[in-house]
C-alpha cells in the first residue's frame, strides 16, 4: 500500500521565497493587470473613463502605422541582435580562450564601466562622432571619402542598440564560454578536429544556452528602445516605443497605448520562450 | 563643585551628549523648516524655461514666493496633466492660445478681472479680444508673448529669397535635410497655408484636408527626421538639418543668437503666430499672488523679459514692453524685427494678413490629424 506524503509548508522556505513573490505581484503582476484592464478604457476630454471596450484594439489593429511600426521594431531589433551576437563573438573567444584569467577580469570590469554613466549620455556622445561635421566623417574626409549621412538613419538607430546591448552580450558570451569544459575542447583537437571546426563543433553547441540568453536579452533590450530609434535614428520610422509616445502625447491615448505596450509584452514573451526552449531542448537519444 | 558639563561636550563626544545634541536638533527642525514655510509656493504648468530664474527670480525675491513649475510639450501634454490632477493643483497655467477654451470649457481655469490687466497698452487690438481668451463677455485669460512660425533654414544652404515660400522645403538640394518638429499642429497647418488655404487653414473641408494629407506625403522623401525640442536645436546646429518645417523664430532665435547660421522667415503663403496666454488654475489659494505675477509679466520689466527668455524668445505684446525692450536691449529688438518699419515686424505681418493664429482642427479632429501624421511618419 503506498504511503501518502502529507503536504507540509515550509514555513522557513516561505519566509523566504514571500517577499520575491510579493514583490512580483506588487510591481509586476498588479502592474501589468492594469495595463490590461486599461486598454478597455475610454479617454474622453483628456481624462481616462473605467469601461469595457474593445475600440482601442480594433482602432490600433485597424491601423496600417501601427502594423508598419511592429514589423520595423521586429526587423531592426533582430538585426540588432544578429549584429551584436556577430560582433561580440570574437571579442568573447579570445577572451574567454586566449586571455589571460586576470585579463578577462579587467576586460570584464572595462565592459561593466559604460553601465556606470546614463545610456542617454552615450547615446548623444554619439552626435559628436556620427554628425555630417563629426569624428567619423573628419578621419573619412582625409581619404577623401565622405560625409556620409549617418545620423537620422537605420544606422544610427544600430549604433544606439549596439552602445546599449554589445557589452552585456560580450559579457555574456565570455562567461559562458570561459566556463566551457576544456578536457572536451582538447580532445576534440586530439581527435583532429580543426581549429573552424572545433568552434562550430564543440564551443558554439556547449555554449548554446549562453549564446541565446545573450540574443534574448539583446533582442528584449532593442526592441524595447526608444532612446536610440528617437534621437539617432531621427524617428524616421517609428518604433513601437516611439508609437507609445506618440500615441499618448497626442489626445492622451494611454489605453491605446496599453494596447502597444500588451502586444510589445506578448511578442517578447513569445520570444523568450520559444529561446528559452531552444537552449535548453536536449538532443534527442539515439 | 558643580561639574560642567557644557565644557567638555566638544572635547569629549559621548553618547548622551550626543543624544542630547540630536534630540535638539530634531526638536528644533520643525521651527526651522516653518520659518522657510513663510515663502509661499507657487505652482506654475507651463512650457519650459517660463519658470526658470531668469524669468521669475525677481519676482520670487520681491514678493517672498518661489515657482515650483511643472513643464510640458503641446496643448493635449498640458491638458492631461491638469485632468489627472485634483483641482488647485496648478496656481497658474501657461497655456497655448488656442488651448484656453478647452481650459475654460472643462472648468480648470478661474475668470479673470479684466480691469486688472492693461488692455489699452496692447499692441494690436486682437490682443486684447484674443479667441477663446473670452466667453460670455468674461475674461479667462491673459496674453503674454507670442511668436510667428514659417520657414526655418539655414542660410547656407537656402537663400532668403528661396524661403519667401514653402516650396523651398521641396527643394531637391535639401533632400533628406529637412526635419519636422514632432507635432501635427504647426506642420499640417503650415503645409495647409502652402494649399492656399489661408484664413481657411485649420477650417478645411474633407477635400481640402485630402490635398493637405497628399501634399504633406510629397514631402516625405525630404525628410530627415522628426524631432522633438532638443533634437531640434541639435540637427539645425549642426547641420544636419537644413530647413525645418514646423517652428520659427522661437528655436531659431537662440541658435541665431549663439552664431549659428540660421534664421527664420514668414513666406509669402502666410505664417502661424503661437500665442502663450496665463491663466489663474481653478482652486487657486493664491489667486491674488498670481494676479500680481501676470500683472509684473505685463509690464515693461517683464515683457523685456518675457522676449530675453533664455529658452526661446517671444515678441512683446505691450506697448510699453517693446519700448523698454528697444530701450534695454536694442540688438534683440532689431534682430527679432520688433522695431518700427522693419520688415516682418510682427505687428504689422498680423495687418497685412500674413499671419494666422494656431488653432485646433474645425471640421476634423484631434485624433484625425494625429493618426494621419503617424501615418506620415511611417509612410
Amino acid at each position: 500500500m503506498p504511503i501518502k506524503k502529507s503536504r507540509k509548508i515550509d514555513i522557513y522556505a516561505m519566509t523566504w521565497r514571500l517577499p520575491i513573490i510579493i514583490w512580483q505581484l506588487l510591481f509586476f503582476v498588479g502592474p501589468v493587470i492594469f495595463m490590461i484592464a486599461m486598454s478597455f478604457f475610454l479617454v474622453k476630454n483628456y481624462r481616462m473613463m473605467e469601461a469595457f471596450e474593445f475600440i482601442n484594439w480594433s482602432k490600433m489593429f485597424s491601423k496600417n502605422y501601427f502594423w508598419d511600426s511592429y514589423f520595423y521594431t521586429i526587423t531592426i531589433a533582430s538585426i540588432s541582435t544578429i549584429l551584436a551576437m556577430v560582433l561580440a563573438f570574437p571579442a568573447s573567444f579570445a577572451l574567454a580562450f586566449k586571455a589571460s584569467e586576470q585579463m578577462r577580469r579587467w576586460a570584464i570590469f572595462l565592459l561593466i564601466i559604460p553601465f556606470f554613466t546614463s545610456y542617454l549620455v552615450r547615446t548623444f556622445s554619439w552626435f559628436v562622432i556620427l554628425s555630417e561635421k563629426g569624428v567619423v566623417n573628419a578621419l573619412l574626409g582625409y581619404i577623401g571619402l565622405g560625409p556620409f549621412t549617418m545620423l537620422n538613419t537605420n544606422f544610427g538607430t544600430l549604433v544606439g542598440y549596439l552602445t546599449l546591448t554589445l557589452p552585456l552580450v560580450v559579457i555574456l558570451q565570455t562567461v559562458t564560454m570561459a566556463n566551457i569544459d576544456r578536457t572536451l575542447i582538447e580532445a576534440a583537437r586530439n581527435l583532429g578536429c580543426k581549429p573552424l571546426s572545433t568552434i562550430w563543433k564543440v564551443i558554439i553547441p556547449l555554449s548554446k544556452t549562453g549564446l541565446i540568453v545573450a540574443a534574448i536579452f539583446c533582442f528584449i533590450l532593442s526592441f524595447g528602445d526608444f532612446v536610440a530609434p528617437f534621437y539617432l535614428g531621427g524617428s524616421q520610422e517609428p518604433t513601437l516605443p516611439i508609437l507609445i509616445l506618440d500615441t499618448t502625447k497626442s489626445g492622451q491615448q494611454w489605453p491605446r497605448a496599453a494596447v502597444v505596450a500588451i502586444v510589445m509584452m506578448i511578442t517578447l514573451f513569445s520570444v523568450a520562450f520559444i529561446g528559452i526552449a531552444l537552449a535548453y531542448r536536449k538532443k534527442a537519444s539515439k | 563643585m558643580v561639574k560642567n558639563t557644557n565644557d567638555k561636550m566638544f572635547i569629549m563626544p559621548n553618547r548622551r551628549n550626543l543624544l542630547k545634541i540630536g534630540g535638539a536638533a530634531v526638536l528644533t527642525t520643525p521651527f526651522v523648516s516653518r520659518a522657510w514655510a513663510a515663502t509661499t509656493e507657487i505652482n506654475m504648468l507651463a512650457w519650459y524655461g517660463h519658470g526658470e530664474p531668469d524669468m521669475v527670480a525677481e519676482f520670487e525675491a520681491a514678493n517672498n514666493v518661489k515657482f515650483v513649475s511643472k513643464y510640458y510639450a503641446g496643448g493635449d501634454n498640458m491638458m492631461a496633466l491638469i485632468a489627472q490632477s485634483p483641482p488647485g493643483t496648478y496656481d497658474i497655467i501657461l497655456s497655448d492660445g488656442e488651448f484656453v477654451q478647452q481650459l475654460n470649457a472643462a472648468g480648470y481655469i478661474e475668470e479673470l478681472n479684466a480691469a486688472d490687466y492693461p488692455f489699452d497698452d496692447m499692441l494690436h487690438e486682437d490682443f486684447t479680444k484674443f479667441p477663446g481668451h473670452w466667453a460670455d463677455g468674461k475674461l479667462y485669460s491673459m496674453m503674454l508673448r507670442g511668436g510667428h512660425l514659417g520657414v526655418s533654414y539655414n542660410k547656407n544652404a537656402i537663400s532668403a529669397k528661396e524661403a519667401e515660400s514653402y516650396s523651398c522645403f521641396w527643394k531637391p538640394e535639401v533632400k533628406g535635410k529637412v526635419g519636422h518638429f514632432d507635432w501635427h499642429l504647426p506642420s499640417l497647418g503650415m503645409i495647409s497655408l502652402y494649399n492656399g488655404n489661408n484664413s481657411k487653414l485649420w477650417d478645411l473641408s474633407d477635400a481640402s484636408w485630402s490635398d493637405v494629407q497628399e501634399k504633406t506625403l510629397s514631402l516625405r522623401p525630404q525628410v530627415g527626421g522628426f524631432f522633438d525640442y532638443g533634437g531640434t536645436f541639435n540637427s539645425l546646429k549642426n547641420g544636419e538639418m537644413l530647413a525645418m518645417c514646423g517652428i520659427g523664430d522661437w528655436i531659431t532665435g537662440v541658435l541665431e543668437k549663439d552664431g549659428a547660421p540660421v534664421g527664420s522667415a514668414i513666406p509669402k503663403e502666410g505664417g502661424i503666430q503661437f500665442t502663450e496666454s496665463y491663466c489663474i488654475g481653478k482652486g487657486s489659494e493664491k489667486a491674488g499672488m498670481v494676479t500680481k505675477f501676470i500683472q509684473y509679466m505685463l509690464s515693461p520689466v517683464g515683457q523685456v523679459k518675457s522676449a530675453q527668455m533664455a529658452a526661446y524668445p517671444g515678441f512683446c505684446v505691450t506697448k510699453g514692453g517693446r519700448a523698454a525692450l528697444i530701450e534695454a536691449d536694442p540688438a534683440e529688438a532689431k534682430r527679432s524685427h520688433q522695431m518700427a518699419g522693419m520688415s516682418n515686424e510682427p505687428i504689422a505681418l498680423i495687418n497685412e494678413g500674413r499671419i494666422h493664429y494656431r488653432d485646433i482642427p474645425k471640421q476634423q479632429s484631434l485624433e484625425d490629424w494625429n493618426d494621419f501624421w503617424s501615418e506620415y511618419k511611417n509612410s
